[in-house]
């Protein structure tokens, strides 16, 4: 039996979503990790718009991006476009 | 503000809030995550989306988890556009009542290939009849992805799926991809495009001009799928690219029934040297494995004919003139 936090008379009715998804970390689904070299980086920011999983950030008041691993599915779409590939797949260690 | 006083760059998008959220269960190197990120990103105010049963559908809304920031709507695989035509009815009525505060809200549909090519053609062809201003966008995958890769109208032919597997009786799909963008053309609705991720300034300024034409609006988005294509997750957006440059997927408008070819497509057009042959998109897919092997040779030749064959019909009703390379 799971733990149930709340009984059938406590739900939403209809089974309505409630929850954000930004609460169901998806990160430990990779396998390879992007690593980015901030040398390379042109800030051209084409990863940010091509992630599917919105898992890279732009920080307008930093001038910089940053992966948020707990999102990450490891798909590689960012390495692959990057135009200076300035992001390497690395394979996950424990 | 119009789509064509909007002027944005890479920075104002990447700034933009998300709609559709992170932690959205899709296979990683999803290309429909993709156009749905962009998609609501291009969005302009208050707006509800409808959905109709699909692969998005499933990952986004997992309970009790939801992945959208807006007030979203699940219907019927058949339904998604008499979904949103109740929608903006029931805007239409409650506005004329002052029951809402808001000065305009966009209503947008999104369905799958299954749901549009297929199961949900009935209601959108009469949703678009009945002229209701609202946007559906297809985003499309060419499979039913969400079961297992069943093939559907808009799979292409020659593409192996478990319904139209490639062996000794048959080359993968016999028949060709339904030309949906076409049929919605000759509904004579005020706004018809076809676009592609990769281009996605193209992607974002046409879902904007959707939304601000007084009528419905059909936009048919290119989706790539790894898991049903059986391609590398990391290149989803580079076949998004690449099925614009071969022809496969050409990026057209049509306003109010004047067809025109966009950038991308309209730079193959000028340059025809420039125009990749088929074999460059579809190698690389596991669908497509059984063309490249001797006994597949007359397939590709096949594909190859097809798409140019519907590229130059495509050039002749945007008024260009074929050129040969």
């Amino acid at each position: 039996m799971t733990k149930q936090d709340k009984n059938w008379k406590e739900i939403a009715p209809a089974g309505v979503c409630s929850k954000s998804s930004i609460g169901f970390l998806t990160g430990d689904w990779k396998t390879y990790t992007p690593v980015r070299d901030p040398e390379k980086c042109t800030r051209c920011l084409l990863c940010v718009l091509f992630c599917p999983d919105g898992a890279i950030h732009w920080y307008p008041d930093k001038g910089d991006i940053e992966f948020d691993y707990s999102f990450c599915k490891g798909c590689g779409i960012c390495a692959n476009q990057c135009p200076t590939n300035a992001i390497t797949m690395k394979l996950e260690q424990e | 503000m119009t789509s064509q006083e909007w002027k944005f760059t890479t920075k104002d998008i990447a700034e933009k809030p998300d709609l559709f959220l992170s932690g959205h269960r899709a296979c990683a190197g999803c290309g429909p995550a993709t156009v749905f990120r962009l998609i609501m990103k291009a969005t302009r105010g208050p707006t509800i989306v409808t959905e109709a049963t699909g692969c998005m559908e499933v990952v986004s809304s997992i309970y009790p988890y939801t992945s959208w920031a807006v007030p979203w709507l699940h219907t019927a695989f058949e339904t998604a556009a008499s979904n949103a035509s109740g929608i903006e009815a029931a805007l239409k009525i409650m506005k004329k009542k002052g029951r809402i505060s808001q000065e305009h809200v966009d209503v947008i549909a999104f369905a799958g290939d299954g749901g549009t090519y297929d199961i949900g053609i009935q209601a959108l062809s009469g949703a678009v009849e009945r002229g209701h201003d609202f946007l559906f966008v297809l985003y499309d995958n060419e499979a039913y992805m969400n079961t297992g890769i069943q093939r559907s109208g808009g799979t292409p032919h020659g593409a192996a799926t478990t319904t139209s597997p490639a062996g000794k009786v048959i080359p993968g799909k016999l028949e060709y991809k339904k030309p949906i963008a076409d049929i919605m053309v000759a509904h004579e609705m005020p706004y018809v495009a076809t676009a592609s991720p990769y281009y996605w300034k193209d992607l974002i300024t046409k879902v904007r001009k959707g939304l601000e034409v007084e009528g419905p609006a059909f936009l048919h988005v290119f989706a790539p799928c790894p898991r049903g294509w059986r391609s590398n997750p990391a290149k989803s957006i580079e076949y998004a690219k690449l099925a614009v440059e071969t022809c496969v997927f050409p990026v057209w408008e049509s306003v109010n029934g004047q067809c025109q070819l966009s950038t991308p497509s309209k730079l193959v057009a000028l340059a025809p040297q420039k125009k990749k042959p088929v074999a460059d998109y579809l190698q690389g897919q596991g669908r497509f494995r059984h063309m490249f092997k001797p006994q597949g040779k007359k397939l590709l030749e096949d594909v190859q004919r097809i798409t140019d064959e519907r590229w130059e019909r495509l050039l002749k009703k945007c008024g260009e003139t074929p050129k040969t390379a």
